[in-house]
């Protein structure tokens, strides 16, 4: 138990100042514009937009900076800035079939209506440090682009069909049905209770830690659950954010923001009430964020398990309570940290008990060893 | 996305809808330009000062199902009035009060018969025509990384 204490003001003061020169570095070196980290560091932007569950690119940048890049401490500092302002509207779904595509590829399809476009992907690089990077002063340039491999006329930057919907005309993948009478549960506004549907599930792990349902759907691909994934298909780009204003009656952009998306394909044999036909995990994240967005379609087919009728057989990214509990890096990390604070009561009393229970027993080792 | 997704009441709300949408993802450095440019700029008031808050973005599970929160996003927004009466509003991403603001001028102005064709024509399309190029080059960079993958025939 934390018990409040008093005094430290000074020292306290005086740490915040060294944070601050320390959060400054070196004065002899240029100090990062918000402007810089947006554009230089961005894919640590769109971490931080996605956990942080805000999607304002110069607001992350600059928790990114105000937190020397420790990405938790920037979701926290945007989580908190949230709080402050008022909600003025909830958008339409946002369209995600229509999204005008910077990448879109398919595990599972070689040919595809709409084709493959890989996009600024990290795939097939080598990993090697590219230490020309190390000199600023080189030209930035990477050199013209060569044309393209195929001539076919691209509607990958159009419309691109959704993979799940071709193999859904042949009624071979379950299907996703809208029902836009039913209420969107949000966490943000009620506590989470189990067992959860599916929108908060998804609402949860949208904002949850990147890590921590990266190893949760590691672990159901070595074995702690069965989910048999193909991705089906990877997309990202700009979507439109639409509202209905009240004083207006219609739905007007306001303005487009940057998704990664991933639907898995899943095996599922088939039950007595339904036909052998592949299931869907599905992953929606803020800014580009694949490794996020995989994770994430992993971890919600896993949890789809129970609705199945599939054993999971007790796995860990099969269990509801344990996954969504502990996916929130702001709640996780404050419990965790908490107990840094002065718990010099709570362990006074531990320490008082520990000396009895040892002093009892040594005085009954020696009336044992008396007679 | 393209307001002819939906079924509009009017044409008159599609061409707001439309006007609306490209105020609202130009530059408001470019609607401040505009602005500037323009030969008779009305009085005008607010009727509501700019707002910042939060929209909640939504998506759907698999693309086309159930409904969801996903985050949210800044918003601003803001209504005014001409000196004759007409009312505007702006509701712009981020968290530019001014931007707010110009598209809410330009949405009261293009309300109004008289300057409608002018506005859309001097205003609007310069905006969708810069729009479109920047979509067309970013189409052209991602368009370059299009991939042909063959299968190798394996044993034989």
């Amino acid at each position: 138990m934390y018990v409040a204490v008093k005094g430290g003001e000074r020292a306290i003061e005086n740490a915040h100042r060294l944070l601050a020169e320390q959060r400054r570095g070196d004065p002899a070196v240029p100090e990062l514009t918000l402007a810089q980290i947006e554009n230089q560091l961005g894919l640590a932007v769109d971490r931080v937009m996605a956990e942080g569950s805000l999607y304002d690119r110069e607001l992350a940048a600059l928790a990114v900076r105000q937190a020397q890049g420790d990405l938790v401490e920037a979701v926290f500092l945007l989580r908190a800035f949230r709080t402050t302002l008022p909600r003025l509207a909830a958008s339409r779904p946002v369209d995600t079939a229509a999204m005008r595509l910077r990448r879109r590829i398919s595990a599972v399809f070689k040919d595809l209506p709409g084709g493959q476009v890989l996009g600024p992907t990290y795939d097939y690089t080598h990993r090697l440090l590219d230490f020309s990077l190390a000199q600023p002063t080189r030209a930035d340039t990477p050199g013209p682009r060569r044309g393209a491999e195929t001539a076919e006329p691209g509607t990958a930057a159009g419309h691109s069909p959704k993979v799940a919907e071709l193999l859904a005309r042949e009624g071979l993948i379950e299907p996703e049905v809208a029902d836009d009478d039913a209420p969107v549960g949000d966490l943000t506004r009620d506590p989470l209770c189990f067992p959860a549907g599916r929108d908060l599930r998804l609402q949860a792990l949208a904002r949850g830690d990147e890590g921590f349902l990266l190893g949760l759907a590691y672990s159901t691909q070595r074995g702690y659950g069965k989910t048999h994934p193909f991705a089906g298909e990877i997309r990202m780009g700009a979507v439109a954010v639409e509202i209905v204003p009240e004083e207006l009656g219609f739905a007007i952009t306001v303005g487009e923001i940057t998704l990664t998306e991933c639907e898995m394909i899943n095996q599922f044999k088939g039950s007595a009430t339904e036909p052998a036909q592949f299931t869907r995990g599905y992953g929606l994240c803020f800014g580009q964020g694949e490794r996020k967005a995989m994770a994430m379609a992993l971890v919600d087919r896993a949890l789809k398990g129970a609705a199945l009728g599939e054993d999971s057989g007790g796995a860990p990214a099969a269990d509801q309570e344990f996954v969504l509990m502990h996916a929130d890096n702001v709640e996780a990390q404050g419990f965790v940290q908490h107990l840094k604070l002065p718990h010099h009561v709570d362990f006074q009393a531990e320490l008082g008990l520990v000396r009895s229970l040892r002093a009892a027993a040594s005085a009954g080792t020696e009336a044992e060893a008396e007679p | 996305m393209d307001a002819t997704r939906q079924e509009p009441p009017s044409t008159r709300t599609t061409e707001r809808q439309a006007w609306l949408a490209e105020l609202a993802l130009a530059p408001a450095s470019a609607l401040e330009a505009a602005w500037g440019a323009l030969a008779d700029q009305p009085g005008w008031r607010h009727l509501r000062q700019p707002e910042l808050g939060l929209a909640m973005v939504r998506g759907r599970a698999g693309g086309t199902g159930q409904a969801f929160n996903l985050g949210e996003m800044t918003i601003t927004r803001t209504t005014v009035e001409l000196a004759e009466g007409t009312i505007g509003h702006g509701h712009v991403a981020g968290r530019n009060p001014r931007h707010a603001e110009l598209v809410a001028l330009f949405d009261a102005l293009l309300q109004q018969p008289a300057r409608q064709a002018d506005l859309v024509a001097r205003v609007i399309a310069p905006l969708a025509a810069a729009r479109a190029a920047a979509v067309r080059t970013e189409q052209a960079a991602t368009e370059a990384t299009r991939v042909t993958f063959f299968t190798m025939v394996r044993g034989e």
